[in-house]
């Protein structure tokens, strides 16, 4: 009658969501895959061959760290989110060997050496880009026009590459950088499929919409303070990507909304600062990187009031 | 803020599944076990000391153990027959181990008197705590708090609102549902009695809009003795935790309730209805708290909601109701958030359990927090759980108090619930908690 059962104690709550970590990395995968496909579109065999080198190459460095770290490696694709992302703001004729080099720099450096998924403080893949810009200048700053698989590579300059000298009018020009037929990084270029897969996540409640909405904002409304052309200013560089994709990155954004408002507008005046005073034309990389070390603190001091707090907390 | 709007929101919260396997299932009497393990302690207060000895023999609804401290609540007998000994067992809402009478039964349920009081309407409010106190009621949603202390507010709280909780926004369990549906009359009743000892403006009825039924019953019974300007029933949306008091307040009264007090701090008082049907059967009936409905389900053969006496195995329910799985691994008490998972199958239902729930269960490993924030956006009390748990896990716990409010945590589980990384933070929180009430005791 009394049967013997092992019983299992573990602590509540026992159901649970179903959410994984790498549930969700795949998911921002699938959501990659649409700026991914126009990457492939404009830039033809080089975007292949780009995004298959920086992707093997951080899975590939993730399994060698975790090993050397003595840890168990498992493919939660996060190492497939990297590398795709790496891939995704880097120009099109970068030699591939310069790409597996910062697909090992964004995880060894940026990633394990801080102690893994959750422990990094700076974006894994716009690390490896800031590394790169900094050893490869010239190849890190050669620009094509977007051919596809047909023709011959022919250089062109980034719309913000030719400068701010912008006015009004060329619908034609807003055109092209709306569906991506300009010259730029891989992924960068189309806000359109851009748009896309940031919906996407949104939608699936995965990502905050308030880093993506509030940095466009606040760079669109400086542009316009500054007399500049805000949709240009939107739709040109890393804009884009850097706010759906980058700056929403779990690991090196704030907690809490209001952490996320702050760094959202800390992101928009930084990369306008950047991009008008700097020395480069575009300033979403280090504005991500500069606020990204800003989190920490920004998770300290910038708190919710919660449930039943009556007396105000006193500041600092 | 006005009341009446359909349906009412809370901020925080999780969407959970709702598995209320048993929700259209009809409260059934649970056949009587041949003995019964009574603890002495079933609630939050004082422990009781026993009245009997092994060898008396005791009969149903006898009072087998009362303390004379406030905060305490008697114990009876659950079947009539002999004392053959003592035990000790775990009791649920304190986790300490308290002894336990063990009755073996002699088959015949023989009861106590009830002393029906003559004219129940005319009783003074003392009169009715007295008699709450002597038939032991407790808080039936869980903490098993001592009712007639609830309903005894100091002086200063002047209660203005009375809310009995039909909320049940725990997964799976239904017995407080199946009481509103299958006791209305009693519900409403043990209603009138908490009104006429508080005498609050206002009385609702907090039910979610996943009990549609219940609503309409219990409107339709309002409405049948012409309580319509005495309590209003209002619909809550499905939504875990709901049916937790403060959320209840912040919901309803759009009241926050201090950290670290109570909801008579913002004047309000919730009672359960489960309890407000004992509160009824204890003075309109003098009939001592034996007996309640559990919500036997997950991986059984047929859930039920079963009647039960106190000290009833849980083994025994379980096999009622068809037994469990080949695969079930887990037996919890209460609900799958709350409740705790239990290691022995012989433990007694007590005046807190609603429901045992069975299921099959794999250990998870925890991961490393990638600070998605969703146990931010999921806690109901605005606290930073993932924070909460880094710092209790470093053992920094008056970091914890001072800097990111543990105390306001009523480990309600939504934080863990939705976690990615699979961080038992409730737990975190709940050491965290333990090891500040002992640095605070040897102080």
């Amino acid at each position: 009658m009394n049967e013997v059962r092992h019983l299992l104690i573990s602590p509540g709550p026992h159901l649970w969501r179903g959410l994984s970590v790498s549930k969700i990395m795949y998911l921002v995968v699938i959501a990659l895959l649409f700026p991914t496909g126009a990457a492939i579109y404009f830039f033809g065999h080089h975007a292949l061959s780009v995004i298959g080198v920086s992707i093997g190459a951080a899975v590939l460095t993730e399994y060698i760290c975790k090993r050397l770290r003595g840890k168990v490696f498992t493919m939660d694709g996060s190492a497939v989110v990297t590398g795709l992302l790496l891939a995704l703001v880097l120009p099109p004729m970068i030699p591939l060997w310069m790409v597996a080099l910062g697909a090992i720099f964004a995880i060894a450096i940026a990633k394990e050496a801080f102690g893994g998924l959750g422990h990094n403080i700076f974006n894994p893949a716009l690390a490896a880009r800031a590394f790169m810009s900094m050893s490869f200048t010239l190849e890190m700053t050669t620009w094509v026009a977007p051919t596809g698989f047909s023709a011959d590579a022919v250089t062109m300059a980034t719309p913000l590459g030719e400068g701010f000298i912008w006015t009004a009018g060329r619908p034609s020009l807003y055109q092209a950088m709306f569906f991506g037929n300009t010259a730029g990084s891989l992924g960068e270029t189309s806000a359109l499929f851009i748009l896309i897969g940031g919906f996407f996540l949104i939608g699936r409640g995965l990502i905050n919409w308030r880093i993506p909405a509030i940095y466009i904002g606040t760079v669109s409304l400086i542009a316009l303070a500054m007399g500049q052309d805000p949709l240009f200013h939107i739709l040109a560089g890393g804009l884009m990507i850097g706010a759906f994709f980058m700056a929403t990155d779990y690991v090196t954004s704030p907690l809490t909304n209001r952490g996320k408002i702050v760094f959202a507008v800390a992101l928009g005046t930084l990369t306008m600062l950047i991009r008008r005073f700097g020395g480069m034309p575009e300033g979403v990389c280090y504005s991500i990187l500069f606020m990204n070390a800003m989190v920490p603190l920004i998770d300290r001091y910038i708190k919710i009031r919660p449930y039943g707090l009556m007396e105000r907390a006193s500041a600092g | 803020m006005s009341i009446g709007l359909k349906k009412r929101n809370s901020s925080g919260g999780v969407k959970v599944p709702e598995h209320k396997l048993s929700e259209d299932i009809a409260i059934e009497e649970a056949p009587l076990p041949e003995k019964v393990v009574i603890p002495l302690q079933q609630n939050i207060g004082a422990p009781a000391q026993a009245l009997v000895k092994r060898g008396d023999r005791v009969l149903t609804g006898q009072k087998v153990a009362d303390s004379d401290k406030y905060v305490s609540a008697p114990v009876h007998a659950t079947l009539s027959g002999e004392v053959s000994g003592t035990t000790m067992v775990v009791n649920p809402p304190t986790g300490q181990l308290v002894e336990a009478l063990v009755i073996a039964a002699d088959g015949n349920d023989e009861w106590v008197e009830c002393k029906v009081p003559k004219n129940p309407e005319s009783l003074s409010v003392k009169e009715m705590l007295e008699l709450i106190r002597e038939a032991g009621v407790v808080g039936m949603g869980g903490a098993a708090f001592p009712t007639h202390v609830k309903l005894s507010p100091p002086k200063d709280k002047k209660i203005d609102t009375v809310i009995l909780n039909g909320c049940e926004c725990e997964p799976y369990v239904t017995s407080d549902h199946r009481v509103m549906l299958e006791y209305g009359e009693e519900v409403l009743s043990g209603l009138n009695i908490i009104k006429k000892v508080l005498s609050p403006q206002n009385t609702y009825i907090a039910i979610e809009d996943n009990k549609q039924d219940a609503i309409d019953h219990l409107e339709k019974l309002i409405h049948d003795r012409g309580l319509q300007n005495d309590m209003k029933v209002i619909p809550l949306k499905a939504k875990y935790p709901m049916g937790a008091e403060k959320t209840l307040i912040k919901t309803i009264l759009d009241r926050e309730v201090p950290i670290g007090g109570l909801p008579m701090d913002v004047g309000t008082v919730i009672q359960n209805v489960s309890t407000a049907k004992a509160i009824h059967d204890a003075v309109f009936m003098g009939k001592p708290l034996v007996e309640r409905v559990i919500t036997v389900t997950g991986a059984v053969r047929s859930p039920k909601n079963l009647l039960t006496r106190f000290g009833t195995p849980i083994r025994f329910l379980i096999e009622y109701c068809g037994g469990m799985s080949e695969m079930a691994n887990t037996i919890i008490l209460g609900g799958p958030m709350m409740g705790i998972a239990q290691f022995d199958l012989d433990f007694p239902a007590v005046k807190g359990t609603n429901s045992i729930l069975i299921k099959t269960e794999e250990p998870v490993k925890e991961q490393d927090c990638i600070s998605c924030g969703m146990c931010i956006e999921a806690c109901p009390m605005r606290l930073m759980p993932t924070l909460l748990a880094r710092h209790a896990k470093e053992g920094l716990y008056e970091e914890c108090k001072s800097n990111y409010y543990i105390d306001d945590c009523f480990e309600c589980g939504s934080c863990t619930y939705t976690c990615p990384a699979n961080i038992p933070i409730v737990q975190y929180i709940k050491v965290a908690k333990k090891e500040l009430a002992k640095k605070a005791a040897s102080k």
